[in-house]
């Protein structure tokens, strides 16, 4: 019960605080850029689409701040034993992100927003790129954090203190698991943007406002998204050979394979109950999931029958395998919404060409619009796949999930904390959201360059509460 | 002194900073409806933390990392035996940067009123919560042998740990009051001044009486000289806040905070939670402590990084020196409220 509340807790605060990140990780990189461009040409309308988009950004960052402190803590409120086994190694990039992240995030993002006539211009830039360099390193050294629980390199286990401990942070830190997950969460935080870029661009011409800003605005968020999403797939096949290799039930589970193949077919789609009985019917693709995990297309893949008797052998009696219908449609549905949002981004990239001779059609602004839910939740049932795959582990191999809770908080006390914690999140969420869509719609207001430029005579902040 | 011995430094330097730095933003939330008349004034108080209240912040997130990685059994029973506690300080701690963020949003009075009163009430709970929570821990609280908190949330709700909660809330005030007096000029500087020599006089008996305790009930007694500098501190700051010396009143407010964090401390080592069910179970540096190992990186990581963050961010108050006020307050006020817009149409 405790058990049960706990990671229903974590998944759900977790799940909210990775919808703002990655739109933080992404648009901060993206304004950066717009910024570079006015800065470098002097033309006006980058400006305008820095204080625009930048401004969406802000709305979008200070939510993702506040649901990560709950993160920070969580550990050891929830999950107090897991904190006491993994702490030697899994506190220091914790820190690590707070001192050389953290920091350098929220200090140049303040500099940023207040100091547009209080700095020198190139001095202000520099102040956005810190901050999204910073978002980068958090990233960084949190997904080292998690590559460690889903891949434990580097460290020995201690049964006399009864914990990991470490040997080589190097290793944690090059941890081929971080390496890829870093990669690819990188890539999809660009196609989180892009999107973001495409949709509310595609509001503001489809009923043909603004074109100055919005135009340069939707190619980016076009092109953004196809590169990102050609990086999100070679990545993530990256990911997938991995996978295979470091928790082969993982891979079995995400394809509901129960018995060793080779070569194997990758189902796009299949009706019945995924139990291992007779299924219905599918759709397949032959020797795709063989390529996938192994990079051959006759490659042999092992099934979750094999895979579950080893476990035994191995750890003694237990059950080893994940949830197979959770694992097999999230992991289905990250790779079909991501491939829905380059179709997308490709359509749009054709209607919005230079030379096209005839408007762009309508349905395509709705369905840019609509795609906007498409990369958060890919974002979601990704990590959703990623951390129910690992079950009944919560490092991988070495801890189990139910090891891990907090033998001391009783299931009231979790649950007190898990309807409040969900209440306010769900209000913060019609805020932010209100504000979001209000501050979209109302577009980018003129800028006079000439009130930036930074002086010694006391006069109104360009920016503030 | 052994690694962990700088590394149980170390948290009480994360502690230190946080205190100092959080500390006034909890002071001018708080103190807002004392200061500020109307928006105007409002803005004027709430420039002087807008551009440093999130790094700020951060401190607490390093002191929790830092914990984590240098004591995860103190992280491990302190988070999870202080659980309701915490909970309320994270949502207090949401509803701040949220308030902060969106009160200049929307350009309507009753949107601004309703973050205001949750920017007031989110600035004093963190400081009361704190205080009673490091009082508990100077006090000692039941831990059994697996070092595992037993009592519930009324455990903690003891008269001294009240009293250290109290104490922060007054200590934060006068802090927060004594930086308004320094960033701004006007209406605002002198209702801040006021509001200080107010939180002097509530704060000095409050603090006397709360050190003493600690340093007499929990502590070696060493401790009484942080509890005497702590309380000079305090009246000089008062005193001072009431003349031209604003400057001078702010160091005073620091050193007071720097001296209560050594009380604290000091009446801890070599314990990091004392229990108060039999000292046999106490979490110390030394069986609290990660790998030396471990200790090892983090200490190069700090050594290296540290002196970097504080370069930069002594740098962003350099950027904001200029005292605010109402003629320099910023001119962007947020979209109308959807009423007048649904009008204008
Ligand atoms: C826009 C979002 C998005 C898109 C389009 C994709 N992914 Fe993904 N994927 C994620 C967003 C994501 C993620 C949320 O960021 C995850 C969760 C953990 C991680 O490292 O990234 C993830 C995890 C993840 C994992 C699990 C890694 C592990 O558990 O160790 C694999 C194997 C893949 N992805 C593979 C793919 C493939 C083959 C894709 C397309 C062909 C793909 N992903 C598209
Ligand atoms: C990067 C740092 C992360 C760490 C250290 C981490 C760690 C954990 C821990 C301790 C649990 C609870 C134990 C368990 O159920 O296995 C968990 C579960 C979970 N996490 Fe993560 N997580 C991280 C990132 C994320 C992100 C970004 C998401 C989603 C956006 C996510 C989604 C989930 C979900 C859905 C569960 C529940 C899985 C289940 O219990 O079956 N995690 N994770
Ligand atoms: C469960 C593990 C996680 C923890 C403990 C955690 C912790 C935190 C904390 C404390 C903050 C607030 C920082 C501030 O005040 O400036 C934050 C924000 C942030 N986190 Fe997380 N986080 C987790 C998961 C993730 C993941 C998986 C990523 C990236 C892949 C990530 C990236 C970020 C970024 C970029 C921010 C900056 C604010 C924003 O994104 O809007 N976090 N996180």
């Amino acid at each position: 019960m405790n058990l049960d509340l706990a990671r229903w807790q974590f998944a759900v605060i977790t799940v909210y605080h990775f919808l703002f990140v990655p739109l933080t990780i992404g648009l901060s990189l993206l304004v950066a850029g717009m910024q570079t461009v006015w800065v470098a040409t002097g033309r006006e309308h980058w400006l305008r689409m820095t204080r625009f988009w930048g401004r969406l950004f802000l709305i979008n960052f200070a939510m993702g701040v506040v649901t990560g402190i709950v993160q920070e803590f969580q550990f050891g409120m929830n999950w107090s034993d897991y904190s006491r086994f993994v702490g030697d190694i899994f506190g220091a990039p914790l820190a690590i992100e707070g001192l050389l992240a953290f920091f350098l995030e929220s200090t140049f993002l303040g500099l940023w927003i207040f100091g547009w006539d209080r700095l020198p211009k190139r001095v202000h830039l520099a102040c956005i790129w810190l901050a999204a360099i910073g978002t980068v390193l958090s990233a960084y050294f949190i997904l080292a954090a998690n590559s460690w629980m889903q891949h434990p390199v580097g460290s020995v286990v201690n049964d006399a203190a009864g914990r990991a401990e470490l040997r080589d942070f190097g290793a944690v830190l090059t941890n081929s698991t971080a390496v890829g997950a870093f990669l690819h969460t990188i890539m999809a935080c660009f196609v989180t943007a892009g999107m973001f870029l495409l949709a509310i661009s595609a509001w503001h011409l489809g009923r043909r406002r603004d074109a100055e800003v919005f135009r340069p605005s939707i190619r980016i968020g076009l092109v953004t998204v196809l590169i990102a999403s050609l990086g999100v797939v070679v990545t993530g096949d990256l990911q997938a050979r991995l996978m295979t290799e470091q928790q082969p039930m993982k891979m079995a589970a995400a394809e509901a394979l129960y018995d060793t193949a080779a070569p194997a077919s990758f189902s796009l789609f299949t009706i019945g109950s995924l139990d291992g009985s007779e299924e219905i019917w599918s759709l397949r693709v032959p020797r795709v999931l063989s390529f996938m995990a192994t990079g051959s297309f006759d490659g042999s893949v092992e099934g979750v029958n094999q895979l579950q008797a080893a476990a035994e052998a191995r750890y003694g009696p237990g059950d080893y395998t994940p949830n197979i219908p959770a694992t097999y449609w999230t992991f289905r549905l990250m790779i079909g919404f991501g491939l829905l949002a380059a179709l997308i981004a490709v359509a749009g990239l054709w209607f919005t060409r230079r030379r096209a001779r005839r408007d762009v059609p309508r349905w395509f602004w709705i369905v840019a619009m609509v795609g906007l839910v498409l990369p958060f939740a890919a974002n979601s049932v990704g990590w959703i796949f990623t951390e129910m795959g690992r079950q009944p582990w919560l490092v991988f191999g070495t801890l189990r999930t139910a090891d891990g809770v907090s033998p001391s908080v009783g299931a009231g006390t979790v649950l007190t904390s898990f309807v409040v914690l969900t209440v306010l999140y769900g209000v913060l969420a019609v805020v932010n959201g209100v504000l979001m869509v209000r501050y979209a719609a109302a577009g980018a207001p003129p800028v006079d360059p000439d009130a930036l430029d930074p002086d010694d005579t006391p006069r109104p902040l360009a920016v503030s509460y | 002194m052994s690694l962990n011995d700088v590394w149980f430094l170390l948290i009480a330097v994360l502690w230190t900073g946080y205190f100092v730095l959080d500390g006034f933003d909890f002071g001018v939330g708080m103190l807002l409806p004392a200061v500020a008349r109307d928006e105007t004034d409002r803005r004027v108080a709430l420039g002087t933390i807008g551009p440093v209240w999130d790094g700020n912040e951060v401190w607490l997130i390093v002191a929790g990392g830092a914990t984590f990685a240098a004591f995860p059994e103190w992280y491990a029973s302190l988070f999870s035996g202080f659980y309701l506690a915490l909970l309320l300080v994270l949502v207090a701690l949401i509803l701040r940067g949220i308030a902060l963020e969106y009160r200049n949003k929307i350009d309507d009075g009753r949107w601004r009123r309703v973050w205001d009163r949750i920017l007031v009430g989110s600035s004093v709970a963190p400081a009361l919560l704190f205080g009673v929570a490091f009082a508990n821990l100077a006090r000692g609280v039941p831990l059994d042998a697996d070092h595992e908190y037993t009592g519930t949330l009324l455990t903690l709700l003891n008269p001294y740990a009240l009293l250290g909660g109290v104490t922060l809330v007054a200590l934060f005030a006068l802090h927060g009051a004594v930086f308004l007096a320094l960033k701004t000029s006007g209406d605002v500087r002198v209702r801040a001044r006021t509001a200080a020599i107010r939180a002097g006089v509530a704060v000095v008996p409050l603090g006397g009486a709360f050190l003493l305790w600690t340093a007499l009930g929990y502590g070696p007694s060493w401790l009484l000289v942080p509890v005497v500098i702590a309380a000079a501190a305090l009246v000089v700051a008062t005193v001072l806040a009431g003349r031209d010396r604003d400057g001078w009143a702010f160091t005073a407010t620091v050193a007071a905070i720097v001296a209560v964090v050594v009380t604290l401390f000091g009446s801890l080592y070599p314990d990091v939670m004392p229990s108060s069910t039999d000292p046999a179970h106490s979490l110390t540096v030394t069986n609290a402590a990660s790998t030396p190992y471990t200790l090892t990186i983090m200490t190069w990581v700090a050594a290296v990084f540290t002196p970097i963050v504080l370069a930069y961010q002594a740098w962003t108050f350099w950027v904001f020196r200029r005292r605010l006020d109402r003629s320099t307050v910023g001119t962007e006020v947020g979209l109308p409220p959807r009423r007048t817009e649904a009008t204008a149409r």
